[in-house]
């Protein structure tokens, strides 16, 4: 009996392959779409800031002045777009989006400097995007600080007197050097793809045999429950499979994205994302009444989420303390590090067990949970 | 025509509201992730954890430990002279940087007036390394100059004038954030995130529910009948159109109270942009479901195409530092321009004139996707 459930499930497995692989525009739309997107996003995704646009805001410009504004003139990082004498300039240009920073120098700045004065220089920026505005205001900063540094050098020699002291930082930027973009969205792209091509394509075809009765008929067949749900399921594995590889073939070879570590791990650790991927889909579909539903759930569910819980653009170090642990129900938050370890750090099983583990108890889970409700619904 | 549609009309939102589990979901899951999401979206760095490698254990090579310590953004994890401990560490993500202070750092400084140290980052987080850089950039920078100014007052003490560094010439670099000085992310996101919420659920109701009737063959029993195809096409829009709306108003609500959103400029405005932002939306979701044939497809278009939406409408990374020809494609995205319009004139106070660009541009492209699909509808039916 079991010989023959066997080869029940490989014939059910079999049909279901056939069944995917007929439908063409499906399966190019499944194979090409992700790829495309590992290609646009790997260009798109940056979170540094490279064009902050500048208004130069000084009443009685002289030749302090003149020096500061050739610093925020040509550097490759901010550039002037406005010269103004007084702020009022600036409020329909920060408002139509037009400017990013306003640099504004109080009058008599030479002056004040060559008297040993002190003298202040007011950065104004558009904080309605904190996050983006923070980085803007920091670029500005950083550029106005260095002209200080070499101004009061500069002064310091010509007086004859003992330059102030200086500590320079020397950063290094342990893997990922360049800060490239790209290195750190990679793992957080595949999972996104991996979700797609596992939790909703799952959870819609399963859904679709429910809505119009064939799993019924499929749950009476010979075949035990949780074989019907594998065999329909096994193929998409196998399909994301496809789609991780293409993936990373696209990333090394398009974006020179480093493989510090195992590759063969990183496979194992997408399989196992995927196998959890693909019975949160089943459990989707478990729950859920009608197709629509369960794709409500499933787009709505996972897309938001995963974008921003994940790890994948913002650090979950900086998230507000009680939303820290909540992350920890997001499978893609534990592959984004392993990925990110294997692929960035080199780091092997040694570093990465725990992660590992915890991916695959919430694969456990999944499927007991999504198992028994099909098999609730049966009885 | 008229007749035609406001049946159909009814006879939709009769569909929507007998699915009560539907209904439920469109309005109340992006309201629960509104709240729970809208406190994700940040790049502030904390506290980060600090190790340090002091190989010259002075009291200068102490100071710049305090300074950093002391400024509250960083906290000190752990102290060995050994740069292997430290890089472990590092690897097993139990710190976030390193600072290594070379020996001969306390003499280089008095006597070149210049000492270097070194910082590193776990760059894993590129942008959170970014900011800790610039933290420390900052702090030492102050700590440089209060040791100048400590200079001052022993070389006058000293009642030796002139040879003080600078003459103390201060340039203090003040900082402020016009639109949202407590530089709460909240402000920006909650709408932002409502926006992308409505557009996602809209954008793929509207796919699915001509999708389904496709599947199901009521299409071509419509295309039969003698309802003109804009009255179809109209009334799968509009309840979607409607429930966007509701949707939205909810919303601002939500940010109103709970998150404290201002709201600077008119209301008015924003509605007056999003009835035109919907059509734009939801019109994509149409014409997604003139090119597919399957809910299945229908699903993995609009995932993929709000993928981008989201991914590339300047909420989350800021367009601006993308290379040229991905901001070309980013101009394209509808959500792009109705969340840059939200921002100024929620948080800014613009007013309708000082967002006409951005409104035309919808319209332009509301225009342009309800034109395509429309006719690329007739090609299919």
């Amino acid at each position: 009996m079991s010989t023959h459930r066997g080869h029940a499930l490989r014939a059910f497995i079999v049909k279901e392959v056939r069944h995917i692989l007929r439908d063409r525009q499906t399966l190019w739309i499944l194979l090409l779409l992700p790829l495309a997107q590992v290609i646009l996003f790997g260009f798109a995704l940056r979170t540094d800031v490279n064009d902050v646009r500048v208004a130069f805001i000084a009443p009685a410009p002289d030749h302090a002045s003149a020096s500061l504004r050739a610093r925020l003139a040509h550097n490759g990082r901010t550039r002037i777009v406005v010269d103004a004498a007084s702020t009022d300039a600036l409020e329909p240009l920060f408002r139509r989006g037009d400017l990013d920073v306003a640099v504004v120098v109080e009058p008599g700045l030479a002056e004040r400097i060559g008297r040993g004065e002190s003298a202040q220089i007011l950065l104004i920026a558009d904080a309605a995007d904190p996050n983006t505005g923070t980085t803007m205001q920091n670029y500005a900063t950083a550029v106005i600080a260095g002209w200080r540094e070499d101004l009061l050098a500069e002064r310091a020699r010509t007086n004859g007197a003992l330059p102030p002291p200086r500590i320079e930082m020397r950063a290094r930027m342990r893997f990922n050097p360049t800060l490239e973009s790209v290195n750190l969205f990679v793992p957080g792209l595949i999972a996104l793809i991996l979700t797609l091509v596992t939790t909703l394509m799952t959870a819609i075809s399963l859904s679709r045999e429910k809505e119009r009765g064939s799993l019924e008929v499929l749950l009476v067949s010979p075949l035990r429950p949780w074989q019907v749900i594998a065999g329909k399921v096994l193929p998409y594995l196998a399909l994301a499979g496809i789609n991780v590889v293409t993936a990373l073939l696209a990333a090394w070879l398009v974006f020179d994205v480093p493989f510090r570590g195992s590759v063969a791990l990183l496979l194992a650790a997408s399989a196992i994302f995927a196998l959890a991927g693909l019975a949160l889909g089943v459990l989707f579909a478990a729950v859920t009444s009608s197709q629509v539903a369960a794709m409500l759930a499933a787009l709505g569910g996972t897309m938001l989420p995963n974008a921003l819980l994940s790890g994948l653009i913002f650090p979950i170090s900086s998230l507000p303390g009680w939303l820290q642990p909540v992350t920890n129900l997001i499978p893609a938050r534990w592959f984004i590090v392993v990925a990110r370890g294997i692929m960035l750090k080199g780091a092997g099983f040694a570093q990465l067990w725990e992660e590992l583990l915890i991916l695959t108890l919430m694969f456990i889970v999944l499927v007991v949970a999504a198992v028994r409700r099909f098999s609730v619904r049966l009885a | 025509m008229l007749r035609a549609l406001r049946f159909l009309l009814r006879k939709e939102f009769l569909q929507i509201g007998r699915d009560r589990v539907i209904l439920r979901m469109l309005i109340v899951m992006p309201m629960i992730q509104l709240v729970i999401l809208a406190n994700a979206a940040t790049f502030e760095v904390k506290r980060a954890r600090l190790f340090v490698v002091d190989h010259d254990r002075t009291p200068a090579s102490r100071g710049v430990v305090n300074a950093l310590t002391a400024s509250g953004r960083f906290r000190l994890e752990a102290a060995s002279a050994s740069m292997a401990h430290a890089d472990e560490a590092l690897l097993s993500r139990d710190v976030d940087a390193i600072v290594v202070l070379p020996a001969g750092f306390a003499r280089d400084l008095t006597r070149d007036r210049h000492a270097q140290l070194q910082l590193v980052l776990d760059a894993e987080n590129g942008s959170a390394a970014g900011v800790t850089r610039f933290y420390v950039a900052e702090i030492l920078g102050r700590h440089a100059a209060s040791l100048a100014a400590k200079d001052v007052s022993v070389i006058s003490a000293d009642g030796g004038a002139g040879t003080s560094s600078g003459g103390a010439a201060a340039i203090e670099i003040r900082s402020r954030g016009w639109y949202n000085p407590a530089l709460d992310y909240r402000h920006y996101m909650v709408p932002g995130i409502l926006v992308q919420l409505i557009t996602i659920v809209g954008t793929l109701m509207t796919a699915l529910n001509i999708v389904r009737e496709k599947e199901a063959g009521t299409l071509d029993q419509l295309n039969v009948t003698p309802v003109p195809r804009s009255a179809f096409i109209a009334a799968k829009l509009i309840p979607m159109w409607c429930i966007g709306l509701l949707e939205l108003a909810a919303g601002m609500l939500i940010a109103r109270t709970l998150f404290d959103v201002p709201v600077v400029g008119s209301p008015l405005v924003v509605f007056v942009a999003a009835s035109v932002y919907l059509v734009a939306a939801l019109g994509i979701g149409l014409w997604i479901s003139t090119i597919v044939h399957t809910q299945q497809q229908a699903l993995f278009v609009t995932f993929s195409i709000m993928l981008i939406y989201v991914l590339m409408s300047g909420l989350f990374t800021p367009v601006s530092g993308m290379p040229d020809w991905v901001q070309w494609i980013a101009q394209v995205n509808p959500m792009l321009h109705f969340l840059s319009l939200m921002r100024a004139v929620l948080l800014k106070g613009a007013g309708l004139m000082d967002v006409s660009k951005e409104l035309a541009i919808l319209g332009v492209t509301a225009a342009v996707v309800l034109t395509a699909s429309v006719r690329q509808y007739r090609k299919g039916g």
